[in-house]
């Protein structure tokens, strides 16, 4: 009796649905998301119950983080023709006797996370190829009173940007007296709104006395 | 039939013997492109964030440069003021009234951010107002009152306005306290709905009352 041959195929599974699945995922997450930035400290935003979501544009944030160093990030305005980054850039270039060449003032436009460099060694944190090199020099914004560059970029964004608003993004940890000088740079430049940068927590209330 | 593989039946007409798998519909191996696509998805979904960052507003007085204003600060009922600090390690310290006379300062109450802390006594100060705005959110949710959605803020504002009994809370941060503190009150003040809050300065008499009270030797409070 002849024996009965079996096929001896490899059983063969259709991916096509499961590369369909995988392109929807793909595209809905390419459409949802936003790049996350990053930050060139970590930085632990406090909690709070606010909704309001941060604006697009118009927006300048002054990051700091736990050690005390201080940040500073604007965005291009609602349109990136308006080119604000570099211009504000050459403003406080000026103020400090610093001439930007447009290759550097095109390398800050490109540059979108937080700066915290002081501005005599913005030359050489914008030529750095290497990001360790560029993190080294990261030190913070000076923002003391004999030194205060802080207030020299606030009086640039605004002076570009008259539309800009405030945002401060700070770490929960950091002390109280470095939020305060902050804030009395910001006052004294006339900004007495605020947006602080928190993260979401739901908080129910519990009214206790019977009603 | 997509199926080209060897089960295709083979020479059963004449002598002609046709080797499987020559014609019909190439099939393509997708699993390259699964991989790849699983590949695309985990970095998108690590590198992309969702919720963008909330931020809470806030609005404070600008800044008396001149001697001449210096005079009309605004004056508050000391019955209804709250004072509260910010203390080291996440403690709240707070007294009502102001301190008449430093020599014998009014005793400073501790507690923290719990629901049952601060949180419980601003409310039971507030409760009216509290109250209030809930019952006017109870409404609008219900139907009883209907408003456009942009003016809700604004009749709440127009609410918090309006009373006169809530307390007057003064915000005051010793110097070891951070700035999650003092997120957190504000986030309290929002919460429980004070309709008046400000964001004072402390004084040395309230440092020493703080240090009094928990038994911190000023010298390593730094």
């Amino acid at each position: 009796m002849p024996k009965i041959k079996l096929p001896t195929k490899q059983p063969f599974i259709d991916m096509t649905p499961m590369v369909d699945l995988f392109s929807i995922l793909l595209i809905f997450f390419l459409l949802t998301g936003t790049f996350r930035a990053q930050e060139p400290a970590p930085v632990d935003t406090p909690f709070s119950i606010s909704e309001k979501p941060t604006p697009d544009f118009n927006n300048m944030t002054i990051v700091f983080s736990s050690d005390n160093r201080v940040f500073f990030n604007i965005d291009n305005g609602p349109d990136t023709l308006l080119k604000f980054r570099p211009k504000i850039l050459e403003c406080v270039g000026q103020r400090f006797n610093i001439e930007f060449t447009p290759e550097e003032l095109r390398k800050f436009e490109k540059y979108n996370t937080s700066i915290g460099v002081p501005i005599e060694k913005m030359k050489e944190f914008l030529n750095a190829e290497d990001p360790s090199l560029r993190e080294a020099l990261q030190t913070g914004i000076p923002y003391d009173s004999l030194n205060n560059q802080l207030e020299v970029w606030v009086l640039c964004a605004r002076q570009i940007n008259p539309a800009v608003m405030a945002s401060l993004k700070g770490d929960a940890r950091t002390e109280f007296p470095t939020v305060r000088r902050i804030l009395d740079i910001l006052q004294d430049k006339n900004v007495n709104r605020f947006n602080l940068v928190t993260s979401l927590r739901a908080v129910k209330v519990e009214d206790t006395e019977n009603k | 039939m997509a199926d080209i593989g060897g089960a295709q039946e083979t020479g059963k007409k004449g002598g002609k013997k046709r080797r499987p798998g020559r014609r019909g519909v190439v099939r393509v191996d997708m699993t390259p492109m699964v991989d790849l696509m699983c590949l695309l998805i985990t970095f998108f979904m690590l590198t992309t964030a969702f919720s963008k960052p909330k931020i809470m507003e806030i609005v404070l007085p600008e800044k008396i440069k001149k001697e001449k204003e210096k005079e009309e600060a605004p004056k508050i009922a000391k019955s209804r003021t709250l004072n509260v600090i910010l203390g080291p390690e996440n403690k709240v310290l707070w007294y009502t009234g102001a301190v008449d006379d430093p020599k014998n300062p009014p005793p400073l109450q501790v507690t923290d951010f719990s629901p049952t802390g601060i949180r419980a006594l601003l409310l039971e100060r507030n409760r009216a107002l509290f109250r209030k705005i809930e019952q006017f959110n109870n409404d609008v949710i219900s139907g009883k009152i209907k408003m456009p959605l942009d003016s809700i803020e604004a009749a709440v504002t127009r609410l918090k306005k309006e009373d006169d009994t809530g307390p007057i809370v003064l915000i005051k941060a010793y110097k070891t306290s951070n700035y999650g503190n003092f997120v957190d009150i504000l986030d309290e003040m929002s919460i429980v709905g004070i309709a008046r809050y400000a964001i004072v300065d402390i004084n040395w008499i309230e440092e020493q009352m703080v240090e009094k009270t928990l038994g911190i030797t000023p010298g390593s409070a730094q």
